[in-house]
């Protein structure tokens, strides 16, 4: 499994946000998530200035094996989708954490991104998870 | 318990992820399932197929026993190595598995049957077979390999001795044959040609690492279900099951009415027949963007259905799927995916054959 970028926050259910410069939460789905689901052939994406919520379903991944949601971890207006999934869904089994991002949300809360787990507590918790 | 074949260090060695399948820990996929789609369907791959069940018939009850087993004719059966694809029925026609069965002589037939099925299989047809005098022996013995792809045969023929390789060789599709020990039937679960052979365990991680250096890659249980649907073979418990008769089920093909042989269900299909078969296989494309997914609704003019098997075929690059939906014209088809009418065109399956998208599809 690669490094977990130390400037992310995660969801237990397998999401990472990434607070940018501009305030801005950029989110995708775990390399831990991409390794359960297997190979992805189908992401299908919010709309731009969807309203969403936290904990809310947003998108959805699927890959030859199963469709998991994909929730966000935090409430705010959707302002970027990354349409290059739509083409190359695999783009997220080889590059969770960069290339492989899924969408940008404008946060209405930034304090709701307190309550993510940090990489150490992400990486704890995949442990505990099983194996 | 989990149960475990003879190659479970063999695939944790080369990296595979490991899945609970019907009891088995069994290799989903060694990395890329959809790359060891493309393998089989470009080269050659290999399967373990060991949690398959093997029973051997002895005795001279076994063909009148089979007669009446199976709603396929074992009549057909008249060369050795000779294999008969058949569904095993209920008095009520629904399907308790589909099998294969090989003849290898008048008093030995060699019957396989699913995995997953295996307590309630080997019960049905130990109650069944009783008043016949047959002598019934599971081989947990002998380990499986299915070699499938364009270059399979070639690959597996390379690995043999003269004589062995001259005998598999000239089998004609659907046929086995004794070589060096192991069973080598022209027989497979892909749509391409290819071998699965059956080895005694002794030698099986042995004749694993050959077909290894031969060039032939491993490959699991995921991609072995995307090719079998996109070949059109139906999958025992998801496809079928007791709840439906073979001719609901896409395999009227291997029901045999043939005169005065009086199998298990033969009367419930008769008069399933009679009254007109209420519900139809079909094959479903998607050309929009999406999976199709087992028990997602269908939508038809002859009414509403269910998907069966559904998944993404790497081959085609799009959904695919088989639905049971009522008799009659179907017209234009939907599929409810999470909430959304998708539009999804009925097709003749198989989807894929010999490596190449089917005509319409």
């Amino acid at each position: 499994m690669s490094e977990i970028p130390g400037d992310l926050k995660f969801l237990k259910s397998h999401e990472w946000a990434r607070v940018e410069d501009n305030g801005q939460v950029t989110v995708g789905i775990s390399d831990h998530a991409q390794g359960l689901l297997g190979d992805l052939v189908y992401v299908e994406l919010p709309n731009i200035g969807d309203t969403i919520t936290l904990g809310g379903a947003v998108a959805v991944v699927e890959s030859v094996k199963a469709a998991s949601d994909v929730y966000s971890p935090v409430s705010g207006k959707v302002v970027a989708v990354n349409d290059a999934l739509s083409d190359k869904p695999e783009t997220i089994n080889e590059d969770a954490y960069g290339e492989g991002w899924i969408f940008v949300v404008a946060p209405d809360d930034m304090d709701q991104m307190a309550d993510l787990l940090a990489p150490d507590d992400y990486a704890e918790l995949l442990e505990d998870e099983g194996h | 318990m989990t149960q475990k074949t003879i190659y479970n260090e063999t695939h944790r060695a080369l990296g595979a992820k490991m899945v609970d399948f019907g009891g088995w820990d069994m290799p989903i996929h060694y990395g890329s399932q959809i790359e060891e789609h493309h393998q089989v369907r470009r080269d050659a791959g290999m399967f373990d197929v060991s949690h398959m069940t093997v029973l051997d018939m002895r005795g001279s009850g076994v063909r009148p026993f089979l007669r009446m087993l199976v709603a396929n004719s074992v009549e057909k059966l008249t060369k050795p190595g000779k294999a008969l694809y058949s569904c095993m029925l209920d008095g009520n026609g629904g399907v308790i598995d589909d099998l294969i069965i090989y003849f290898m002589s008048e008093d030995f037939f060699r019957v396989v049957v699913n995995a997953a099925t295996r307590d309630k299989d080997v019960a049905w047809i130990t109650a069944q077979a009783a008043p016949f005098k047959i002598d019934i022996k599971e081989r947990r013995d002998l380990a499986m390999v299915a070699v499938q792809g364009p270059n399979a045969r070639d690959k597996v023929l390379s690995l043999l001795t003269p004589d062995a390789a001259a005998a598999a060789k000239k089998l004609g599709k659907f046929v086995a044959v004794e070589a060096d020990g192991m069973f080598v039937a022209r027989t497979g679960y892909t749509g391409e040609d290819g071998f699965e052979i059956m080895v005694p365990e002794t030698q099986a991680v042995e004749f694993w690492n050959r077909l290894l250096a031969a060039g032939v890659k491993p490959a699991g249980l995921g991609a072995r279900d995307t090719l079998r649907l996109e070949a059109g073979m139906a999958l025992y418990g998801q496809d079928m099951d007791e709840s439906v008769s073979p001719l609901e089920a896409g395999l009227a093909w291997t029901v045999a009415f043939d005169e005065g042989r009086d199998y298990t269900g033969r009367a419930a299909l008769e008069a399933q027949q009679a009254k007109g078969v209420p519900r139809q296989m079909i094959g479903v494309v998607m050309d929009e963007k999406g999976v199709l997914r087992h028990g997602q609704a269908v939508f038809t003019a002859a009414g509403e259905g269910e998907i069966l098997s559904g998944t993404f075929s790497p081959t085609l690059g799009k959904a695919i799927a088989l639905a049971r939906v009522p008799a009659g014209e179907i017209g234009a088809v939907e599929v409810d995916i999470r909430g959304k009418r998708v539009p999804v065109r009925p097709v003749k399956y198989p989807f894929v054959r010999d490596g190449a998208a089917q005509p319409g599809v």
